[in-house]
């Protein structure tokens, strides 16, 4: 095997470790664990949206032959686990005991000897439902006449969920008295869903003996939801060790706790065998936590000659039956707040509005980076219409107000503190991959031919900045849980490691990218390094993976563990070839890391000689203990601010209103990049997620409240044929307050790429008198949009 | 994992096996071909056959396309593949390359059969269109012998048709007429999504150049894929051309019934109806004009 196969010492270009269990299919997901004894569990869910539950008849059930326990929302009232807390602070029913709140609300669970006798006894329960009015609409559910979804919280009349507010209400008020040009747009962001390949699931065993739980379980936050099982469930925190397995895809979707995981802890309770519970499909899409569902108002105040002076919002927030959203707690909204974008202005407010609806719980996940999609989404749309309106260039708006990179640290008016930045340059880099000015030429040629069979051509633009990295203890927790994570170094005799981490990859390569974290700082081939996650027990503690968060919270804890484990190596070599420690001089190339005496090469010894005298049987120097191991749990002092600049390219079928994406151009800046493919590969996918919510993912509601987006021929995901080659480009503006310079990066295309399709769209759509339509821009809304009435969706 | 309710197997080894089976075990069993249809509505239990009668032994019997001077003869169990693959269909009915390209994915279409897509009669469905368009006739056999109906009498409306619980079909039948062809065109929301309007046309012309018949079948716009009468009425003895394919557009937006759901509103299919419709009767004449 080549230096060049195997990858660099540190950073760079490197095949992903994981892959080759992966591309054999060998990986070992929820699915692949079966255990002696295990039984299997499904979930009966109600078919309404909103009813009173009158009986649940389960003797039929517990008749099937196979069937070892039916359990009830009544029979886990008695035990006190009827409800258990959400991630908000709200409660959320495990089984429903007195009224089901959305369609696929969870109702009553069997646990049988195979999985299709489990599923055939759920035939067999029997519910009356005495079915309720339904809120579908949020737009219409805090109406006095709305049926009250709530009835469970003593006290509450309607159904408000909560408000929020950022911002200066005064001085953007003031701004937008006297601004020269106001425009205005509602949108609405519409309810995705993240739709991981892999569906949630879990398999318990609970020893009675020793007491002990032990939880495979879906999670992108294993320690974090043991904390919560202990408190919830009352298990002591030492006696339950939660197992994420491999990971197909998490998204955001995999952070909440579910009822189907209690369900699976009760039923081996019960039963005292090992229990496993796997949602379908179907289960996934309707009760799994869903994202976005915002209504937006924009409002953004400008002068005539293209200053952008305040940006205002208000949002309803559909957070569904229960607050099931996953965000710091301080944060209701997410970090909805850096709605201002990457523009320099002199005032902004936003104020929500949350509602409950007869809908899945849920809110934050796909890749929002805590509702900052939203935020982008918002502003980047708004900064379009201002153009439009100002008859100016899009881009040549955007670069008039952009933050100069000389502002930087720079404090925006709701408060955040932008890290670094270098906007104007990545602008350009896009521009100049894309083509920008023959881009616009071909279009006004293509324009003045309109009708000769002729494609509506449109370019869309965005620009987006991020918020990543959760966050400063000072700020951020999640139900009293500060969002520091750790790790855990430990260098063996012979010179490989193994990295313990909190975090825990879904897809993102944490294998291959830690390791080459430590690779760079201790010259250790990253093929030396093994990296552990994912086991509560063989873990040090932290709150996960999500929020673009691992990079720049767990990432630093690892290179700051390097650091000390090099700063101690320095002192154990300095005994070894006795000199002073600063003396000495650390060096790294292809060969691996070593330490020489200052000005005479080769004089010195390699990490791996060291790692033999850490853990040998010479002498060390005085006051050093043995080992060479460190532990770190970091604290970001700050957010890290990853941003990129997106332009789309499509074409439009005037006949039939088909969009095709021709190209779409990525610049993306998330400061220094540990492994180039690594990052390039999260962007493809979150590229890919930004066509298929600006075009087509949606999950809709009828009237009634029934899911209408309950299958993956109902639920959209594009395929290879619906985007175009990707076209990635990259400026390196690395943050200055993380020890590398990183910056998150897992959910910048997610985030940053929706509001370029619907800016190209609508650009397309400039010779029809279209000013915006909302996603998902379907061939029919886009028609409608052509004839002058596009509907929001519903 | 979705998981289907109990079932009994079996399989049949000749046509008049599988009829004596379905004629055995009554109403409660389903011949399963591809199974893409029928399978996916089992895991969701939206389906519950009591047996499945899997036919895929009978592949090598009832898959062949026999193309002669009057007529194309398909065997029921010929595959999507194989209907995509023909080089020698193409060139006499180049409308099921058109369609085929677009429907569903491989995987479906490695399995998927012709039988199978007309018998699940979903109005959506696009072979259903192609066989309307194409004037086909479908055979059927039951115990006492076979009957051929037209493609208007085979469907009895959206998963619905002729074939009773202890037949099967097993031929679909084509006229050949001289200085024809044919074409598809169809929208959906992503590849291998169902369509959310899809029109096919097939154009003869007689030795001056003028429409010697037309005919237009249409998907997912109505319970029915039957064809469009008038648009035929219309079109004979005109000369072709953009006119023409205009007033065929119009009846055929005026005939069709969509409704409106998650696929486009029933304005836009409509509109569809209409432009796929001149589309693909632009296409056929093209290639007339261009195999003459």
């Amino acid at each position: 095997m080549t230096t060049v196969d195997r990858g660099p010492v540190g950073h760079g270009r490197m095949l992903r470790k994981e892959d080759r269990r992966f591309v054999r299919g060998r990986g070992k997901f929820l699915d692949d664990i079966a255990l002696p004894g295990m039984l299997h569990l499904a979930v009966l869910r109600s078919p309404v949206a909103h009813a009173r539950i009158v009986s649940v008849d389960t003797l039929a059930a517990e008749a099937h032959p196979k069937v070892k326990a039916v359990v009830t929302g009544a029979m886990l009232e008695e035990r006190g686990l009827a409800w258990m807390p959400t991630l908000s602070g709200d409660r959320q029913a495990v089984l429903a005991t007195d009224k089901v709140r959305f369609q696929g609300q969870e109702v009553a669970f069997v646990v049988a000897e195979d999985r299709y006798s489990a599923r055939d006894a759920l035939e067999l329960i029997d519910v009356e439902y005495d079915v309720l009015p339904p809120v579908v609409d949020a737009r219409r559910a805090l109406d006095p006449d709305a049926p009250l979804i709530r009835d469970d919280v003593a006290g509450k009349a309607d159904n408000h969920c909560f408000d929020w507010e950022t911002g200066d209400a005064a001085a953007t008020a003031a701004v937008f008295d006297r601004a020269e040009v106001v425009v205005r747009q509602e949108m609405v962001f519409p309810r995705v869903h993240p739709a991981p390949l892999e569906t949630c699931g879990a398999v318990a065993d609970y020893d009675r003996v020793e007491e002990k739980l032990v939880l495979w379980a879906t999670t992108q936050a294993p320690h974090a939801h043991r904390t919560l099982y202990s408190m919830f469930a009352g298990i002591p925190e030492h006696r339950i060790r939660v197992i994420s397995p491999d990971i197909g895809g998490g998204f955001g979707n995999k952070v909440p706790i579910y009822p189907g995981y209690v369900c699976a802890i009760v039923g081996s309770m019960l039963t005292g065998r090992p229990v496993k519970w796997t949602e379908d499909r179907t289960e996934n899409l309707i009760a799994s936590g869903f994202a976005r569902d915002y209504v937006m108002q924009g409002e953004i105040a400008a002068t005539r000659d293209g200053r952008i002076l305040a940006l205002r919002s208000h949002v309803l927030a559909d957070h569904g039956a229960f607050n099931g959203t996953a965000a710091p707690r301080k944060f209701p909204g997410g970090f909805f707040g850096v709605f201002t974008g990457s523009y320099d202005i002199e005032a902004a407010y936003c104020s929500m509005t949350a509602v409950h609806t007869n809908k899945a719980p849920g809110g934050v996940a796909y890749a929002c980076s805590f509702r900052i999609a939203e935020a982008v989404y918002l502003v980047e749309r708004m900064v379009d219409l201002l153009a439009d309106e100002l008859g100016v260039d899009p881009v040549e708006l955007r670069l008039r107000n952009f933050i100069r990179s000389d502002q930087f640290p720079y404090t925006s008016r709701t408060g955040w503190v932008y890290d670094s930045g270098d906007y104007a340059t990545t602008m350009q880099e896009a521009l100049r991959i894309a083509g920008y000015d023959e881009l616009r030429a071909e279009q006004a040629a293509r324009r003045e031919h309109a009708g000769d069979g002729q494609s509506l051509m449109g370019i869309g633009v965005s620009f987006f900045t991020e918020a990543v990295g959760a966050g400063p203890r000072k700020d951020m927790d999640m139900l009293g849980l500060g969002m520091a994570d750790g790790c855990e170094l430990r260098v063996h005799p012979t010179g490989s490691a193994v990295l313990r981490i909190s975090v825990q990859t879904q897809g993102q390569g944490h294998e291959t990218t830690f390791a080459q974290l430590v690779a760079e700082e201790l010259g250790i081939h990253p093929e030396n390094v093994d990296v552990v996650h994912g086991d509560t027990d063989n873990t040090p503690y932290g709150l996960g993976t999500y929020g673009s968060r691992s990079t720049p919270v767990s990432g630093a804890a690892a290179v700051i563990a390097s650091r000390r484990v090099r700063e101690k190596a320095r002192l154990i070599a300095a005994g070894m070839l006795e000199v002073a420690p600063e003396d000495l001089e650390w060096t790294k190339d292809s060969s691996g890391g070593r330490f020489d005496v200052r000005g005479v090469p080769d004089s010195g010894v390699t990490i791996e000689q060291v790692a033999m005298r850490a853990h040998g049987a010479g002498d060390l120097p005085e006051g050093v203990e043995g080992g060479l191991d460190a532990q770190v749990s970091y604290n970001p002092d700050s957010l890290t601010y990853p941003y990129g600049a997106y332009i789309c390219v499509v074409d439009i079928d005037p006949g039939t209103a088909v969009v095709k994406v021709r190209r779409f151009i990525a610049v993306d800046d998330c400061g220094t990049r540990i492994n180039e493919m690594i990052v390039e590969g999260q962007i493809h996918g979150g590229l890919t997620d930004g066509v298929g919510m600006a075009l087509m993912q949606f999950i809709g509601y009828d009237e009634h409240g029934n899911c209408l987006g309950g299958s993956l021929m109902d639920y959209l995901i594009p395929t290879a044929k619906e985007v175009p080659d990707w076209e990635t480009g990259m400026t390196v503006t690395p943050s200055p307050h993380h020890p590398i310079g990183a910056k998150g990066v897992g959910e910048s295309a997610t985030v940053g790429s929706p509001p370029a399709v619907v800016n190209a769209v609508i650009d397309a759509l400039a010779p029809y008198g279209v000013r915006h339509a909302d996603m998902p821009l379907t061939p029919s809304r886009v028609w409608e949009a052509m004839q002058g009435r596009a509907t929001p969706p519903q | 994992m979705q998981v289907p309710a109990p079932i009994e197997y079996e399989r049949a080894t000749s046509v008049e096996h599988a009829i004596g089976l379905l004629t055995r075990l009554g109403d409660e069993a389903r011949l399963i071909a591809g199974g893409h249809s029928l399978l996916p509505m089992m895991k969701l239990r939206l389906a519950n056959p009591e047996y499945l009668i899997d036919i895929n032994d009978l592949h090598g019997q009832l898959s062949y396309i026999d193309i002669g001077a009057t007529r194309v003869r398909i065997g029921a169990m010929t595959r999507h593949r194989e209907l995509l693959e023909s080089v020698a269909l193409a060139e006499v009915c180049p409308i099921f390359r058109d369609a085929e390209r677009v429907i569903a994915d491989p995987p479906v279409r490695n399995r998927g059969t012709l039988g199978g897509a007309l018998c699940q009669a979903d109005p959506s469905e696009d072979l259903s269109s192609v066989c309307t368009t194409l004037d086909a006739s479908c055979v059927i056999r039951g115990r006492d012998g076979e009957r051929v109906v037209s493609m208007d009498d085979f469907h009895r409306g959206p998963y619905e048709t002729a074939v009773r619980h202890d037949e099967m079909l097993i031929e679909v039948r084509i006229p050949m007429r001289p200085h024809g062809s044919s074409a598809y065109a169809k929208v959906d929301r992503r590849a291998g999504d169902w369509a959310v309007a899809a029109a096919g046309a097939a154009l003869w012309l007689d030795e001056h150049g003028t429409i010697a018949d037309a005919r237009v079948g249409l998907a997912a716009v109505g319970p029915n894929t039957t064809g469009i009468p008038a648009i035929s009425e219309a079109l004979r003895g005109r000369a072709p051309g953009e006119d023409a394919w205009t007033e065929a557009a119009a009846i055929a937006e005026a005939a069709c019934r969509p409704v409106t759901d998650s696929r486009g509103s029933a304005d836009y299919k409509r509109h569809l109806a209409g432009e796929l419709t001149r589309r693909t009767l632009r296409t056929a004449w093209e290639r007339v004009v261009a195999w003459r």
